[in-house]
């Protein structure tokens, strides 16, 4: 028995439960909210603050309003994910980590989606897609952005 | 129902044989996260409203992964009386096509791939009535396959408990909580010769008698479905293909080693594989199959489900039980191993998804059958997943001993259109590449392992002619830069120093010397790092200094990048003869760099172009030249 009373610890997982809960209720991890969760797991602010900053999952800023991912797993990079990347940065006008001014969209870069078989692949929002070529994500973007500027579809140009 | 007796799951059996084997065509289209990429989701929406608009009665399934992804979208029909037959490369059009057809009784031509054949039947009629049909395990994709981990993927509804049981499931916990002991489970365990399928490849009945002996009183079982290897999909696949296969292992291990609780720690990047397991454990749990007095015995267990949160060492064993504590997912050093001291300081068996997989099907068909598969001290099967610069891509699963060769031209197909395949990486950031000419190697633990890689998880990623294998280490080392969780000096700085070096050379801008302190660097790492990161971190380096070195030497001292990959080092033309001036790669060129008139030959402006390739990539006449 330990002299001084330790606290009991939260259940396994409840930790990372409680910072995706929140994160998927706001979008990112607001301070209150990562107060209020320390106090309700009944852990120091600074630890949860720090396992919070641990994870690359987790934001302290708000996102746009869906988040791009573009795979950089092996499958996706030899086959051309890098380029895609630079392809939605420039079409999109930010970098990776960042968000379009009007909010839409946040850039993001991921280690593999998990359908390597379909290389280069990309998700935005809940929505995979795989086989992707640069010519294809302006159009692709289109469907979440109708009025996207530029870059029509191949097949609209007649080529 | 609650299932109690034999007799119950009996039931359940009928019932999923039943949904399986219907009096209507049943339509499933494969809708795992790879289809899904692929486009079944339109696939799956235009069968069901072609359906409704022909008043078709049929039972619309939305199944796994069958594995030939390069098929993909895949639709699975199965008429009465004609057996089942694989559609590929389905689109919502061809969907429509499809339907009319069943409609009027009919099995299409029309992108029809294989016949799968039913346990009990002879050659169906599908193939007498389509013509040249084979079955699909004469496709040399599937012909030197054996299925064990995947034996129900793509074959049934991942939510069916029924379909589940129907194919076996099941079986394997009735009789290890009815017949056997605990100590006869982890024996034959044991003797089946399974090692661990995460990567270490450990002796899994070794571990578990470890386990199950350790002294305390609570023990936990968690499942590894971190799967952090880039290139790797195997545990996906398995999650959102067949659940409840994992969920058996699970609970046979839980009576095994006397645990009343398990985790399974899924990578937050496979939401779908999250559903389905979560909803596959609430199935098992309104079936007693889980919870309390499973089977009608007084054993108790349950399964919860964790999100990791986009850490690659949380699939590091003692990383991840720190995560799941609630701290930061920091490895420690072993021993203690968590068989001993795991989860909360108690004894807590983990093992990775494929290898929980394994068990069911160990314990019903026994020991001595697993053994039998694979070759000496290389027993029973391995998943791969099969990508890259490869003609046929997917998910694969084969006795161990198969060679390389046969992986990668015969399963594989060989090279993407026209190219030659130059090396596979295997075992993700902790492998290594093995060169072509070694490819007679047959695919075990010690060969990989002496061959400069590992065998790992199941990543396999085929590199042709076109990709620089520097380049490739240099994308490793970022990897393990970007991942190390810095607890250690060796790695941290280590990966960030050898990542340095590695620019340098693809920038032409390395000396001879920086070879040799590359190589000094490595060495380091490996020796003095603590965790599996940071001790294989330097693979991917080693093994192309070793088998590629004529690439680096190309790079630092005729500055040269004889795959034409490296941006520094190269140059773009376009080839005027073979330009149509289509305008492709005007419009698609990142910079503006491409300039010309419609229908006349384009030209590249050397000023502007940063050498992405991409007009290289796209252009449909293969104008684009690259200088190196
Ligand atoms: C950096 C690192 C990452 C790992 N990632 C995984 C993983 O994603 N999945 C996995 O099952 N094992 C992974 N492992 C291996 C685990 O530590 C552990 O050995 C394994 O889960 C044991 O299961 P097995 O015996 O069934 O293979 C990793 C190891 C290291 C060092
Ligand atoms: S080897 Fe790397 S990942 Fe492992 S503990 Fe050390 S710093 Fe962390
Ligand atoms: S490497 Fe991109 S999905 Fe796996």
């Amino acid at each position: 028995m330990p002299l001084i009373a330790q606290p009991d610890h939260p259940p396994a997982g409840a930790v990372l439960a409680r910072l995706h809960q929140i994160h998927s209720a706001k979008g990112y991890l607001p301070e209150a909210d990562i107060r209020a969760a320390a106090d309700d797991l009944a852990i120091p602010l600074s630890r949860l603050y720090s396992a919070a900053a641990f994870y690359s999952a987790f934001s302290f800023q708000p996102k746009g309003r869906y988040t791009i991912q573009v795979c950089l797993g092996t499958a996706c990079y030899i086959r051309g994910g890098d380029r895609l990347l630079e392809k939605i940065e420039t079409l999109l006008g930010v970098k990776a980590g960042e968000t379009t001014p009007d909010g839409m969209f946040t850039v993001e870069t991921v280690h593999c989606l998990g359908s390597c078989s379909m290389s280069p692949v990309i998700r935005v929002g809940e929505e995979t897609y795989g086989r992707l070529k640069v010519n294809l994500v302006g159009r692709l973007f289109k469907k979440y952005r109708p009025g996207e500027p530029g870059q029509k579809g191949v097949e609209e140009q007649g080529t | 129902m609650k299932i109690k007796t034999p007799s119950d799951l009996e039931k359940l059996r009928d019932q999923g044989q039943c949904m399986l084997s219907p009096q209507k065509p049943r339509v499933s289209v494969g809708m795992a996260t790879c289809g899904l990429a692929a486009g079944a989701g339109a696939v799956f929406d235009a069968l069901r409203q072609a359906a409704d608009n022909l008043r078709l009665d049929l039972t619309l399934v939305s199944a796994g992964c069958i594995g030939c992804c390069q098929e993909e979208p895949l639709v699975d029909v199965r008429m009465p009386g004609f057996g089942r037959v694989l559609y590929a490369r389905m689109t919502p059009e061809g969907a429509d096509r499809l339907i009319r057809s069943l409609a009027s009784g009919e099995l299409p031509h029309e992108n029809a791939l294989a016949y799968i054949p039913e346990e009990g039947s002879d050659t169906p009629k599908s193939a007498e009535v389509l013509s040249g049909l084979v079955p699909i395990n004469a496709l040399p994709f599937y012909a030197k396959q054996h299925k064990v981990i995947l034996r129900n993927s793509g074959l049934i509804d991942p939510q069916s408990i029924e379909e589940y049981a129907a194919r076996g499931g099941y079986k394997s916990l009735l009789l290890a909580l009815l017949q056997l002991s605990p100590h006869e489970i982890i024996d034959e365990i044991t003797r089946s010769g399974l090692r661990g399928r995460g990567g270490g490849g450990f002796p899994t009945g070794k571990k578990w008698e470890v386990c199950s002996r350790a002294a305390g009183t609570a023990r936990f079982i968690i499942c590894n479905a971190d799967e952090g290897d880039p290139g790797a999909y195997m545990d996906r696949t398995v999650l959102e293909s067949d659940p409840y296969a994992v969920i058996e292992g699970m609970t046979i291990g839980g009576y095994a080693i006397g645990a009343s609780q398990g985790y399974v720690y899924v990578r937050n990047e496979y939401p779908l594989a999250i559903d389905r397991i979560n909803h596959a454990i609430e199935r098992s749990t309104e079936c007693g199959l889980l919870g309390e007095d499973i089977l009608g015995t007084d054993f108790t267990f349950s399964i919860q489900v964790i999100r990791g949160a986009g850490a690659f060492v949380c699939g590091e064993e003692t990383a991840l039980i720190a995560s799941l504590e609630g701290g930061l997912g920091e490895p420690r050093p072993r021993p203690p191993y968590p068989a001993v001291s795991g989860l909360w300081g108690k004894p807590t068996l983990i093992n990775n998804v494929k290898t929980w997989a394994s068990v069911a099907a160990i314990i019903r068909k026994g020991p001595e059958w697993y053994a039998g598969i694979g070759t000496k001290g290389n027993a029973g099967t391995a998943v791969f997943s099969l990508v890259g610069k490869v003609a046929n891509t997917g998910l694969v699963e084969i006795p161990l001993g198969l060679t390389l060769e046969e992986m990668i031209q015969g399963i594989g197909g060989g090279g993407l259109a026209g190219k030659r395949v130059k090396a596979v990486q295997t075992g993700g950031p902790s492998g290594g590449c093995i060169p072509a000419d070694l490819f007679h190697l047959p695919i075990d633990y010690a060969s990989l392992t002496q061959a400069g890689s590992i065998m790992g998880s199941g990543g396999m990623v085929v590199m042709d002619e076109d990709t620089c294998m520097v380049d490739v280490a240099r994308y490793f080392l970022r990897f393990t830069m970007e991942e190390s969780c810095g607890k250690c000096t060796p790695c941290r700085e280590g990966a960030r120093y050898m990542y340095a070096i590695l620019t340098r050379i693809i920038e032409g801008e390395a000396t001879p010397e920086d070879l040799v302190l590359l190589e000094e660097i490595a060495m380091w790492v490996k020796e003095a790092s603590l965790c599996g990161l940071g001790q294989t971190a330097p693979n991917p380096v080693l093994s192309t200094l070793r088998y590629f070195r004529d690439e680096y030497d190309a790079h630092v001292r005729e500055k040269r990048c004889p795959a034409g990959v490296c941006r520094a080092l190269i140059k773009l033309t376009i080839n005027a003869e073979r330009c149509t001036g289509c305008g492709l790669c005007l419009r698609e060129c990142p910079v503006g760099a491409i300039r010309g008139k419609k229908k006349a030959p384009h030209i590249i402006d050397p000023d502007l172009c940063t050498h992405c390739r991409t007009c290289y990539d796209i252009c449909p006449e293969k104008a684009v030249e690259i200088v190196r």
